[in-house]
């Protein structure tokens, strides 16, 4: 049936839907995730652990707010700590969503359809997740709106230079950016569920949020090309986002910091984060919910093949820093590098070179590529390498700068752990409920996975 | 109270009874009475009603509701603020102009020495200290204890009530009690035999005279005085010369000068002073090429001993022998070391140029034979000045207290007075004074705090504040200092004139009448009104400084038999640089400054050497404990280079167990080590690892300067081979390196700011002066532990060399004002700008507390508020606090700003007269209190200000140039001296 006969034997893992699905099928093991399934015990209990690490969140940043951020482990010369270090890890995460739906379908690779709609859900929840930090890590949360330039009796602006102000263009931008691709892409979908529902309350919700989508031809143009202009416009922004984070680091002064490679660097490392999150988050969802015809060995195979060509530009990155600390005949920049290798916190440096460089090499192998367990372990490693890459970054380029009297140390408090874990239960019960409520696979572009699609999305586009 | 039906009360009683027929009656009656609560009823004075206020539980519930009601009532109008009335002036004190400062002259005693000041009062609040730029002792400067007086006066801690056996008292009735004590003691035979008065040490001219009185109205009556430091000043003296001799020194004439272990630029009388004329020998600058030597002999580190060309770490214990063994070398013996011989060279050589000092925590003995090697050297009468002693009349005051504690332990003692002090801490612990005090029968204390001391008597009198009396003292030299008060007692204080004006006739004359009266004694001439108004408006008589003796002759005290037993650790004993004896051990601003060498703060620390500390198996923060003669105390180890091998360096004044909130349990105590025959040092001491830490909140954790040259140093003659040896250590990016081109020309004023490293003798008044200047909290141990500690100057330090002893390195960090500064173009709120006279300035209102200019600042000079540091509750804190500053709160950082507030002032001044600013009109605080005068602030563009005269020295270095920062502060690099005969590498380590 579904022959993709472009791709060579060596490469061809699989098809992309398994075979014995039908427009009907796909949409009703789509759907009835949302519609039909009963709570389960599993998804009862993940909920209450999600929540239950929400609380500590709550706890975190009420505490935060009630005392001032010295509750934290920061301190002069560390004047960040966990809160850049999150930021910059979840919006790294935040990039597999937009990579995978954007730039994927401009480049027509149909195999994205099944993970795109979780991929870009995820970008959002991840992009909430940063978010919080940086309000929460202002001194005076109260008045973090004065970093957006409004009009004011002040009739002051932000500062231009800053790029913390450019911090806040690029996230707010592409958090928009993202949740409005992703509602447009639900629209068909939230009419399937409108359509297909029984439920009276279901159908008022489902058909308020589905905005009238009748799937009429006119409708399908439309959407079509609002897809396109969204998919055009976010394109960019999934590099700039994380080329303006690397900035907050790559223009000022500190070395470790001061690094020209800091942009590619840190946008490869995003998605390399991103790609293993998808896998983490995608693995076990796909096993819960049967989805393994939906969610096939391809898609596995494909996204563990772009986690290693992303983890070898990390490692490219890494060796370039090394490189250029010894290179540079800085003597700044030499101790620096050192400092990392041999300092107070090598250990976190080599674990990251363990994490992020050697772990990936395992991904070669195209049986590891197929194997979810070993790809699920693998992918957990990468997230926690890629959150020691920040952790080194922001901390061991700090604690040592240049004066050797103002030399310092870092640890977390109890509260910093409590705002990161809060937000992983945060991130996790916007999932959790992300699977409950809306078709977590976009059933309409399985559909044209189709064999029976297949001469009528090469006509669409 | 009775739970069953109607409480009882007449209304319900009567009821009952009318109820009642009959027979009935009776029995009603007759149960009525045996009813529960009717027998009570029957007793209470009144109706039930009434009666309630009697019992206990019903009080409680009126309160509650009249609690509950007031509070309900306070709802109902919750804008509504209580009526209070405040007065305007009838008639405006003379030159108050609300919201402008005035300064009067007055003087800080410490250990009976005036430190001659002028205090800046807001609307009659003492807010700031600056030193008296009038007086020799001074000259301006301030020290650093004199610097936090200021933060002593409004401590919330101080004793504010009189109290008698913990019940709170007037003075009038203590002086109701007093005069009955003191009839008793006149029935006695001599009159007052039971009497004894205990003072710290008088040097006060009226206070003297006064107790002068007391002792001829009560002839039995004995006076004792004991102050912890200046024994071995005093006894010194006496041990050479026979007689009770003060020294001071001129160090601006001295060629060469030798430390025994004293701390001379930071501690003791006339510090300050001595400080400016060291720096004034030392720097290098203005034409001048020519430096002064100087050699320590130490056996703990010390700021002083930091400056030295050559300093030689000496147990405590062998400190009496070198000193005896360089008076015989002096005299023509052969010098067992090249460091003797070198030394006794130098010294022959500058004869008649050279100090010999010795330091306030040295016995009698060293400071003998100190004062003999000086007349050998034939430096008395020229660079050692001998006068008569500053104490009215001096004592052996461990002798004095030893007498006292005889005439205690044979209940000889019916009246204690105790004035001051804190004898009970600090007295040796083998006195046991404690016991001792508790057999007098009746004892008054007069104190600052509720301390030790206060604790076993009965009576606790709150002293006032130096700020609150009027008093006089001389300066170091003798000068008389008329000592005003700035503001009313704030707890109704008392001073020892107080006190002991109660023996007399007259018990309520006040200290000013009385220091007055004193003084009109003295000048009885009609113009004593003028000399008075005069004395007392420039804060010191001019001219009164004490003569030089016509003849000392100072003899050589043989050499002690040593006592020091081989095994075991030798011990030093220390007064704190800053606590001293523990006298200021509640006042946070000394707590939390860094001390120079160990960069400690909080605690005090049981200093090793590395070597012993490998020796004792033990590394930083290890608990150890530290027994002497079967006594022991614990500390906690710290690791300082060029501590003696061997050798224990503790520092007294901490321990305290009553100073108040800052001072309770900050460090430990060591007097329980300490002997009377002994009180500086002791050896045979063991040392037992306790296995567990003991956190010391250090400032600075790395000592090394790597390979970047923050202080750049050289000798005098690298500096003679190359004068700018300082710029080329390390690359400076040119000036004008920028992509932009040049958009902003300063055409107004420029400030900039100048630091000699040779000046700096790293005592860290800088940073008190700043801390109160400047509002900066004050945040405690555990924020110092995290490195959050908020002032704004630093003195760092820095070591090279070898680890047994290096060459030290002080170098002040503030905020360098960067003309290309790292921190601005990050902060996304602009909260951190430059200005047009290019000073970057930080607006706290618009800080949101990213922290990124700080993380950007290559100089970590910018200090963040992570918690409410500032006390926003206690009120008299608020009184210290500058109005020309704002006062931050939290989340919000912070800086140096050139004391931006001092620039605007002197730039409205100017404005009015419609001039430009005149060089050294406007003075930093930390300049300002400068004592080796190693700060100079002034306008850039002005070619012949000090500070541009400053910056042209080829020494001047910019801190970090390489970075293109383009810092408006720059350094001097430190010059030192060493004697080529000695050294081999000059420039890195001499030893």
């Amino acid at each position: 049936m579904a022959q993709p006969v472009e791709l060579p034997d060596q490469i061809y893992v699989g098809p992309v839907i398994d075979e014995g699905h039908s427009l009907a099928s796909v949409s009703d093991k789509v759907g009835n995730i949302v519609l039909k399934r009963k709570i389960t015990l599993g998804w009862t209990l993940g909920l209450f652990l999600a929540i239950g690490l929400l609380q500590a969140l709550a706890a975190g940043a009420v505490w935060l707010f009630m005392k001032g951020v010295g509750v934290w482990g920061i301190n002069i010369p560390n004047g960040w700590g966990f809160a850049i270090i999150n930021f910059v890890w979840w919006i790294g995460i935040g990039h597999a969503g937009t990579l995978i739906s954007a730039i994927l379908l401009l480049l027509n690779q149909s195999w994205r359809n099944a993970i795109n709609r979780f991929a870009e859900a995820m970008t959002l929840f991840a992009v909430m997740c940063a978010g919080m930090f940086p309000v929460m890590h202002t001194g005076r949360p109260w008045l973090a709106y004065w970093m957006f330039p409004y009009p004011n009796t002040m009739d002051l602006w932000p500062q231009f230079r800053s790029p913390l102000l450019w911090d806040v263009f690029a996230v707010s931008t592409y958090f928009t950016i993202s949740a409005v691709f992703w509602f447009v892409g639900l629209l068909p979908d939230l009419a399937t569920l409108r359509d297909t529902s029984k439920k009276r309350w279901q159908q008022v919700i489902y058909g308020m949020l589905s905005m009238g989508w009748r799937g009429s031809a006119r409708h399908w143009q439309r959407y079509e090309k609002a897809s396109l202009l969204l998919a055009g416009l976010a394109t960019p922004l999934v590099v700039s986002v994380h080329t303006v984070v690397s900035f907050d680091f790559a223009v000022s002064i500190i070395p470790g910091w001061h690094t020209t490679i800091f942009p590619p660097y840190f946008v490869a490392g995003a998605i390399y984060s991103g790609f293993a999150m998808v896998l983490t988050l995608m693995i076990p969802v796909r096993k819960f919910y049967g989805l393994d015809d939906i969610i096939t060995m391809r898609h596995l195979n494909n996204m563990a093949k772009v986690t290693l060509a992303t983890g070898m530009v990390v490692a490219y990155g890494y060796i370039m820093e090394a490189f250029f600390g010894y290179f540079s005949a800085d003597k700044y920049e030499k101790f620096m590098i050192w400092n990392r290798m041999t300092g107070p916190y090598a250990v976190f440096y080599w674990c990251l070179i363990l994490c992020n460089i050697v772990t990936p090499q395992f991904l070669w192998s195209k049986k590891i590529r197929t194997s979810p367990g070993i790809l699920w372990i693998i992918s957990i490693i990468v997230n926690i390498g890629m959150w020691l890459e920040r952790f080194v970054i922001v901390v061991t380029s700090l604690h040592r700068d240049f004066l050797p009297s103002s030399w310092g140390y870092y640890a977390p408090t109890i509260w910093d752990w409590a705002v990161y874990i809060g937000t992983l239960g945060f991130f996790m019960t916007m999932i959790l409920l992300f699977v409950r409520v809306l078709p977590l696979i976009t059933i309409f572009e399985l559909r044209m996975l189709l064999p029976g699609a297949q001469v009528r999305e090469k006509v669409a586009h | 109270m009775s739970t069953q039906g109607d409480p009882l009360n007449l209304q319900s009683v009567r009821n009952r009874l009318a109820s009642a027929r009959g027979a009935g009656f009776w029995r009603s009656l007759d149960e009525l009475s045996a009813a529960e609560g009717f027998q009570d009823f029957l007793h209470r004075e009144f109706p039930r009603q009434a009666g309630e206020w009697l019992d206990d539980e019903g009080r409680r519930n009126f309160l509650k509701i009249m609690g509950a009601s007031l509070a309900l009532a306070g709802l109902g109008a919750c804008t509504k603020q209580p009526t209070e009335y405040i007065m305007p002036y009838v008639e405006a004190p003379e030159k108050l102009v609300a919201g402008k400062p005035l300064f009067y002259a007055t003087a800080f005693p410490v250990s009976g020495v005036a430190n001659p000041i002028l205090v800046e009062t807001h609307e009659f609040r003492p807010t700031k200290v600056e030193g008296n730029p009038e007086h020799p002792a001074s000259l301006g400067a301030a020290d650093v204890p004199t610097q936090a007086s200021v933060l002593g006066l409004y401590d919330p801690d101080r004793l504010q009530t009189l109290n008698n056996l913990g019940e709170i008292r007037s003075y009038s009735s203590f002086l109701l009690a007093f005069i009955g004590m003191l009839e008793k003691q006149r029935q006695k035979s001599p009159v007052g035999s039971g009497i004894r008065i205990l003072t710290q040490t008088v040097t006060s001219p009226t206070l003297f005279a006064q107790i002068q009185d007391v002792l001829k109205l009560y002839p039995g009556a004995k006076w004792h005085q004991w102050e912890a430091t200046g024994h071995g000043r005093r006894m010194g003296s006496q041990l050479a010369f026979g007689q009770f001799l003060n020294a001071t020194y001129k160090f601006d004439q001295a060629d060469v000068v030798l430390s025994i272990d004293a701390n001379f630029l930071a501690n003791g009388p006339g510090g300050v002073r001595y400080a400016r004329d060291f720096a004034a020998k030392r720097v290098v600058r203005g034409g001048k090429k020519t430096q002064s030597r100087f050699y320590a002999v130490e056996s703990t580190p010390t700021s002083t001993g930091a400056k030295a060309d050559h300093r030689l770490p000496v147990k405590a214990s062998d400190i009496a022998p070198f000193v005896h063994n360089l008076a015989a070398v002096l005299g023509g013996s052969a010098a067992a070391s090249p460091f003797v011989a070198s030394l006794a060279k130098d010294l022959l050589a500058a004869k008649g140029k050279s100090i010999v000092i010795a330091g306030e925590d040295q016995s009698p003995e060293v400071h003998a034979v100190v004062h003999y090697i000086n007349q050998v050297l034939e430096n008395n009468g020229k660079t050692v000045v001998l006068t008569a002693s500053l104490e009215q009349k001096p004592v052996d005051q461990y002798a004095d207290l030893q007498a006292l504690v005889n005439d205690l332990n044979s209940n000889q003692v019916d009246l204690l007075l105790i004035l001051g002090g804190n004898p009970v801490f600090d007295a040796p612990a083998s006195l046991n004074l404690r016991g001792a005090i508790q057999l007098a029968k009746q004892r008054v204390r007069l104190g600052l705090y509720d301390d030790e001391t206060s604790e076993v008597c009965q009576w606790v009198i709150p002293e006032a504040h130096p700020f609150e009396f009027w008093s006089d003292a001389p300066a170091y030299d003798g000068t008389i200092s008329i000592i005003q008060p700035l503001i009313a007692p704030l707890y109704n204080g008392k001073s020892a004139h107080d006190l002991l004006v109660a023996f007399t006739e007259t018990p309520e004359k006040t200290s000013h009448a009385l220091v007055r009266d004193y003084w009109k004694t003295k000048h009885p001439g009609a113009d004593f009104d003028n000399w008075w108004n005069h004395s007392v408006h420039d804060g010191f008589v001019k001219g009164s400084e004490l003569p030089a003796v016509a003849k000392a002759e100072a003899k050589l005290v043989p050499a002690s038999v040593s006592t020091s037993s081989s095994d075991g650790y030798d011990v030093s004993f220390h007064f704190d640089p800053y606590v001293l004896d523990g006298r200021y051990a509640n006042n946070t601003w000394l707590q939390e400054l860094p001390r120079p060498i160990t960069r400690l703060t909080w605690d005090n620390a049981v200093v090793v050497s590395a070597k012993t500390a490998k020796e004792l198996d033990v590394t930083d923060e290890d608990r150890v404990e530290v027994s002497v003669n079967g006594k022991t105390v614990w500390g906690s180890i710290w690791r300082v280079p060029g501590q003696p091998d061997g050798s224990l360096g503790l520092s007294l004044g901490y321990g305290r167990t009553r100073s108040g909130r800052a001072g309770n349990g900050a460090g430990f105590d060591v007097n329980p080590l300490r002997t009377l025959a002994n009180p500086y040092s002791a050896s045979g001491a063991k040392v037992k690892k306790l296995g567990e830490k003991f956190r010391l909140a250090a400032v600075q954790h790395h000592f090394a300067m790597e390979d970047r040259d923050p202080v750049r140093t050289g000798t005098l003659a690298e500096y003679l081979q190359d004068p700018n040896f300082a710029q080329k250590a390390s690359e400076t990016a040119p000036k004008g390196l920028t992509i932009l081109p040049q958009t902003w020309e300063y055409k107004g004023y420029a400030w900039g700011m100048a630091i000699d490293l040779t000046a700096c003798s790293g005592c860290n008044a800088c940073v008190v002066a700043c801390q109160a200047e400047n509002n900066i909290a004050v945040t405690g141990k555990e924020q110092v532990l995290n490195t959050r500690e908020m002032h704004w100057i630093r003195i760092d330090r820095y070591f090279s060399g070898t680890e047994d002893n290096p060459q030290s390195y002080f170098q002040p960090v503030a905020c360098q004002q960067c003309e290309t500064a790292p921190c601005e173009v990050v902060c996304p709120v602009a909260a951190t700008s430059h200005d047009a006279e290019g000073l970057n300035n930080m607006v706290y209102n618009r800080c949101i507390g990213t922290r990124y200019c700080s993380n950007n600042c290559p100089y970590k000079v910018r200090r963040f508020n992570f918690l409410l540091d500032t006390d926003w509750e206690t009120e008299s804190i608020k009184m210290q606090r500058n109005p020309d500053v704002t006062v931050r709160s939290r989340g919000v950082m912070e800086k140096c700003t050139y004391c931006v507030q001092r620039i605007n002032y002197a730039k409205i001044m100017a404005e009015k007269e419609d001039r430009r600013v005149a060089d050294g009109e406007i003075v930093p605080a930390c300049q300002s209190t400068c004592p080796s005068d190693a700060i100079a602030f002034g306008d850039l563009n002005d070619p012949k200000s000090r500070v541009t005269a400053w910056k042209r020295e080829a020494t001047d270095y910019s801190l970090l140039g390489e970075l293109n920062t383009r810092p408006r502060t720059t350094y001097l690099a430190d010059i030192r001296n060493p004697n080529p005969a000695l050294s081999t590498d000059s420039a890195k380590g001499v030893s």
